[in-house]
């Protein structure tokens, strides 16, 4: 009898015990569905950001640390917790920015993005992983944040960034900044004018190469973007990162310095780079700070007259695309260029030919067709006599092989397709006075091209 | 008749590729009538350093738009522009603005 009580007891124990795990699991896979993140096409009204009126036990424990600065302490955590951030751009500076915003307990944050992850975004886009590809940059970072701190609310947004959407998105932040890295000029003024008419500092910085800058526009009475730069620069000045190269760990140092500002500003200290331009020179590792003009008078956007009240058109405005993506110039006419399946064809029949690749030497390390010449574009502008000379004697060897007095046909090959049109204006110049008449046509699309249309084991960078 | 100057000239942020990727340059401006200013420095630059596509650095009497000027360390703009009068042993530094990420 006292036996069979106390086996029914532990019956009874080990059932209870099964009905807690089946509930715990239960409440878990609950919870994790109705908080799956929703990535959002459009922008639309969010709920506003509860205010936190004291640290839970697990809040002390995880910002321990931080805690313990008199700098930041219990005040500018509930402060940071309060704060809704929009980062614009989830790429080489916003991954590291979203990390830490997050990492250190912001409200909630804006992960805006109008791009997909890609292989040759992994080395300083580094909230993505290899699994990413393909998918939406928003979401992806939203995912790798929430696995840091799933108390921070994320709002994933994948769209391109508009007059018509910016004003509304940005007053959704309201506790707070917008904090941008914008790669294309037109997005920094649509971003600034966005800031500047809801009243929102922008914590902004930018990163190329070896180099780096940042500022914070329209904060404690300091300059907005267009103080400093009234007039968009001309777009053929504007190089971008698929362009000019970056190491990924300058934006990635970049985006850690904005994440910083955003946090001093957010916990209620002051940023000191308000009317400051910070540089940082990779190569030297040096950082400078520069004192920049006050906010401008004159100012179109926050000056005493205003002229921008409203967002405007700025892609006119800046006579560029607002992407990232590359441009593609028409400057030949088109029967002065030939496609990638024309030169196939030619290589096929073996017909006499000069193919003259005009890239730089770092990119012709990388790949390069086994039977070009290569002779920078840079070299043909300065008209670098060696390489005159060398074009000369290719020339030569080619009139020997080539029977009756046609012009000996050179083709003009680059990466996509601009350079070689520009190339083949230089030579045109050269062409029967520098050196022997020769017949010039460019390759559309260039080595890309070659690449997708033609041999895919060439290799895309 | 004003002495010769001896400035330090700095290109940053991707100007330096106009100069031949030289970031630092050190010159010394010519003893002439008039004291130097912004303005004669940018021609002279442009007659003596700047070889290539000019209109990548100048535009007008004027940098183009994108590049920031900066005279010891302070944005122009307090300095006076164009007009401002160069000292001996002053630094100068023109950064182009980046765009990327």
């Amino acid at each position: 009898m006292a036996q069979e009580v106390v086996g029914l007891k532990a019956q009874l124990k080990e059932k209870e015990n099964d009905i807690a795990a089946l509930k715990k699991k239960l409440a878990q896979l609950e919870k994790s569905h109705t908080s799956a993140l929703e990535l959002r096409e459009r922008v639309t009204p969010l709920t506003p950001l509860k205010a936190k009126a004291a640290l839970c036990n697990e809040d002390i424990m995880r910002y321990s640390r931080q805690l313990l600065l008199p700098e930041l302490g219990v005040k500018g955590q509930l402060n940071l917790s309060k704060t809704s951030v929009l980062v614009v751009g989830c790429g080489g500076l916003g991954c590291p920015l979203a990390q830490y915003l997050a990492a250190a307990g912001i409200g909630r944050l804006g992960l805006l993005d109008y791009d997909e992850v890609e292989l040759s975004n992994l080395h300083r886009q580094v909230l993505h992983g290899e699994e990413n590809q393909g998918q939406a940059k928003a979401l992806s970072a939203a995912n790798a944040v929430r696995r840091l701190n799933s108390t921070v609310e994320c709002v994933p947004y994948h769209l391109q960034l508009s007059p018509e959407n910016a004003l509304q998105l940005i007053q959704q932040y309201p506790a707070s900044q917008s904090s941008a890295y914008i790669y294309n000029v037109p997005t920094r003024y649509l971003v600034n004018d966005a800031c500047v008419l809801s009243g929102k500092p922008l914590v902004s910085a930018s990163a190329l190469r070896m180099d780096g800058q940042l500022t914070v526009y329209n904060y404690c009475g300091g300059p907005c973007y267009r103080c400093l730069y009234p007039v968009p620069p001309p777009p053929e000045t504007v190089t971008n990162c698929s362009d000019g190269g970056v190491l990924g760990v300058v934006p990635g140092i970049m985006g850690c310095f904005q994440a910083l500002e955003v946090l001093k500003i957010a916990s209620g200290q002051r940023s000191s780079c308000s009317q400051q331009l910070v540089m940082f020179d990779a190569q030297d590792a040096r950082f400078r700070s520069i004192k920049l003009r006050p906010k401008q008078a004159s100012c179109a956007v926050c000056g005493e007259n205003p002229i921008v009240t409203r967002l405007v058109d700025y892609e006119t405005f800046c006579g560029s695309a607002a992407t990232d993506k590359c441009r593609r110039l028409n400057l030949l006419p088109r029967d002065q260029r030939i496609t990638v399946q024309d030169y196939k064809s030619i290589m096929d029949k073996a017909e006499p030919h000069l193919l003259l690749d005009v890239r730089p030497l770092v990119e012709v390390d990388i790949c390069h067709l086994p039977i070009s010449l290569n002779i920078p574009l840079s070299s043909l502008e300065e008209r670098k006599s060696e390489h005159i000379q060398l074009l000369q004697e290719r020339i030569s060897q080619l009139k020997q092989q080539m029977a009756g007095d046609r012009h000996p046909p050179v083709y003009v090959i680059c990466k996509m397709g601009n350079d070689s049109q520009t190339a083949v204006q230089v030579l045109e110049k050269l062409s029967g006075s520098e050196v022997d008449s020769i017949s010039l046509k460019d390759i559309c699309g260039g080595l890309m091209a070659w690449s997708r249309k033609i041999d895919p084991t060439f290799p895309q960078y | 008749m004003a002495a010769s100057v001896a400035i330090q000239l700095e290109f940053g942020g991707g100007a330096e590729l106009l100069f031949n990727g030289v970031k630092e340059h050190h010159v010394t401006l010519p003893s002439q009538t008039e004291p130097w200013d912004m303005k004669q420095l940018l021609v002279w630059i442009q007659r003596n350093l700047l070889k290539e596509r000019p209109e990548l650095f100048v535009q007008g009497d004027s940098v183009r738009p994108g590049i920031l000027v900066l005279i010891n360390d302070a944005d122009w703009e307090l300095m006076g522009e164009l007009d401002y009068q160069l000292q001996d042993q002053d630094n100068i530094v023109f950064i182009s603005t980046l765009h990327g990420g």
